[in-house]
């Protein structure tokens, strides 16, 4: 974490403040407003963010609910609970359906709203590019439940894909409870959802494009698909790393509440994931905290260390970092 | 390099050809993004057997309103509707209090400090404690199976606060800020007489994100509340929607039958559930443009 705390050029600021010190106290007592105004907001993340931090020690303990984080009694266990999920018979497909989740959803989400925000940048009416636009973020807007629930109503077994074939004479199959599905829907059904709203980022800066930079390229005589790609494309290149970055370091932590309401007995071997896991082994049936705790921090710390890696190939290949 | 005075070629053939595969293919995106949503609105006003067969794709089939009315029966889903309102606003509200004063100041250059709070709210976009000690945090400050399990954590999200600092610092110009301490404005009348009238959009965008989280939001609520009269209408909806496609026991009939039943209910759902939220996207849409977005990007 010492690297984060590093500050990113984008987020830190010039710390202009005054100084010396009698000015010091002189600055902190003509803006203690302004501390007054942040203090709302610092006291909301040191309750729910970092008291739990705090809280990740119990991942260390022989912990019971109601227990407390230091007493006379807690029974420190090192990494017993770490070694304990490396040996679990659920490690490898729990890594592995992770994995191959994050970095399928990845491999089809990521280039897809880049090329619909070209493409729409690159439409020739404005006013249908921008209905388009409000038509593609639509889907942001309804919730997971109803998502699923969309899902089940298409893919259940008396759903319509099943009532179309069924009228054709095909049997029904029920795809919730075909594990083979489970990645497809997941994957696809997470895209007809966000290409439109992970576009809008790329449009901003595409509307940012110096209309200069196209009129001498149609002046040396580039056609509209060179210029969008030899004009537009490499306009957008620095938010594209940034959202890169951004994405990689969340690649294990995404769509548990998604995979959990989609999960039936029957694709749970495909769509049983670290997060899913570390919810039912804390919070469901006999609880174990300590080992779910456990479970989570390893899962946050995979985390950490690949957007440390993102980060720091791409300042090597790149002017871009966010840090 | 002599034809570069007649240059504005504005439509070759290639660029034609271009713009038509463009337009073919966003046309296709936007189908593939209406067809689902038109098809559960046809489906919800159509004859539940027709539904069934298979018959219903481009059209509703033998209109009826039954679904609506069976809906106006069931008692849960208003009062998750009702709850999940009071969640809503009292999130918005709150939020609002929250965010926007802090983005106020971390945009400010004169607060002191400043350096260290921006790194305290960063650190937890990155890493964060997980689930479990989440929950026992709220435990221990005694949340669980109260409203305010739902709505605290909810009050901010460090995403939104950087991207009204943003805004502030790309729209309130300094020279405003010290024309007003010039005129003897102190801080407070500053931020509450000059900024906040200026700064709708942001307010507007804000009270739209919170607002849509929290109206979406189902899993605080599935961890925290126990008393199924606090449900909010997501968690009512989950037994609705979800709940029952992985039960398959029973006959043949019953199970059809049920499904009969049970799919128009969660065609007329969704439609009820998900209104209010897409009829406000279209109003605070225009204020995307007034820079918010662009902002967030030098967040």
């Amino acid at each position: 974490m010492e690297k984060v705390k590093a500050g990113s050029p984008a987020l830190s600021v010039p710390a202009k403040a005054a100084k010396k010190p009698g000015k010091t106290l002189k600055a902190l007592r003509e803006n203690h407003p302004l501390l007054i105004m942040v203090f709302p907001a610092v006291l909301v993340v040191f309750l729910f963010n970092y008291l739990p931090i705090y809280g990740v020690l119990i991942a260390f303990q022989d912990f019971m609910p109601g227990d407390k984080i230091f007493s006379d009694t807690t029974i420190w266990i090192g990494f017993q609970n770490f070694t304990r999920f490396f040996t679990d018979v659920q490690f490898w497909p729990l890594m592995k359906n992770t994995f191959l989740l994050c970095i399928i959803g990845f491999v089809i989400g990521f280039p897809l709203p880049i090329i619909i925000s070209l493409m729409l940048n690159s439409m020739k009416g404005k006013r249908t590019a921008k209905i388009l636009q409000t038509i593609f973020n639509g889907p942001h807007f309804i919730s997971l439940v109803v998502l699923v629930g969309m899902l089940t109503l298409f893919f259940g077994r008396y759903g319509l894909v099943n009532n179309i074939a069924a009228g054709m004479g095909f049997d029904r199959v029920s795809y919730f409870l075909e594990s083979s599905a489970f990645r497809p829907l997941y994957i696809l059904s997470s895209n007809w959802q966000d290409f439109g709203w992970s576009a809008i980022i790329y449009i901003a800066a595409l509307s940012n494009v110096d209309p200069g930079q196209h009129e001498a390229a149609i002046l040396d005589g580039a056609t509209r698909f060179q210029r969008m790609l030899h004009v537009d494309l490499p306009a957008i290149l620095p938010m594209v790393s940034v959202m890169l970055i951004m994405s990689i370091g969340g690649l294990m932590g995404v769509g548990y509440e998604k995979a959990l309401l989609m999960q039936t007995d029957g694709n749970l071997g495909v769509s049983e994931l670290i997060a899913t896991y570390v919810y039912k082994q804390g919070l469901t049936g006999i609880p174990n905290q300590s080992y779910a705790t456990a479970i989570g921090l390893f899962n946050s710390i995979i985390n950490v260390v690949l957007l440390i890696i993102a980060n720091t190939t791409s300042k090597k290949f790149s002017e871009t970092s966010l840090w | 390099m002599a034809t570069k005075k007649s240059a504005p070629i504005k439509n070759t053939t290639g660029d034609k050809v271009f713009y038509i595969i463009n337009a073919l293919f966003l046309g296709l995106m936007a189908l593939i993004v209406l067809y689902p949503l038109y098809f559960i609105v046809i489906a919800s006003i159509s004859d539940p057997d027709a539904v069934l067969a298979g018959k219903v794709i481009l059209y509703p089939v033998q209109i009826t309103f039954s679904g609506f009315q069976k809906i106006l029966e069931r008692t849960d889903i208003w009062r998750g509707y009702l709850n999940t309102i009071i969640y809503t606003v009292l999130t918005v509200v709150l939020a609002l209090i929250v965010t926007v004063p802090a983005g106020w100041a971390l945009s400010r250059k004169t607060t002191p400090g400043k350096k260290a709070l921006m790194i305290y709210f960063i650190i937890p976009m990155f890493f964060g404690g997980g689930l479990i000690p989440f929950y026992n945090v709220m435990s221990s400050l005694g949340l669980v199976n109260t409203m305010w399990a739902v709505i605290l954590p909810s009050i901010l999200s460090v995403w939104n606060l950087f991207m009204t600092k943003t805004f502030f610092e790309s729209s309130i110009p300094d020279g405003l800020v010290e024309a007003a301490k010039i005129d003897g404005a102190g801080e407070y009348g500053l931020f509450f007489t000059i900024v906040l009238p200026l700064s709708k959009a942001i307010l507007a965008v804000m009270a739209l994100y919170y607002a849509i989280g929290q109206w979406n939001s189902y899993f605080n609520a599935m961890i925290f509340l126990q008393d199924e009269t606090m449900y909010p209408l997501q968690l009512v909806l989950k037994e609705i929607l979800i709940a029952s496609e992985s039960t398959t026991g029973g006959s043949g009939e019953t199970i059809l039958e049920q499904y009969r039943l049970a799919n128009q209910i969660k065609y007329v759902s969704v439609i009820v559930s998900s209104v209010p939220v897409l009829m406000l996207y279209p109003f605070v849409q225009k204020y995307f443009s007034q820079g918010v977005m662009i902002g967030s990007l030098k967040g």
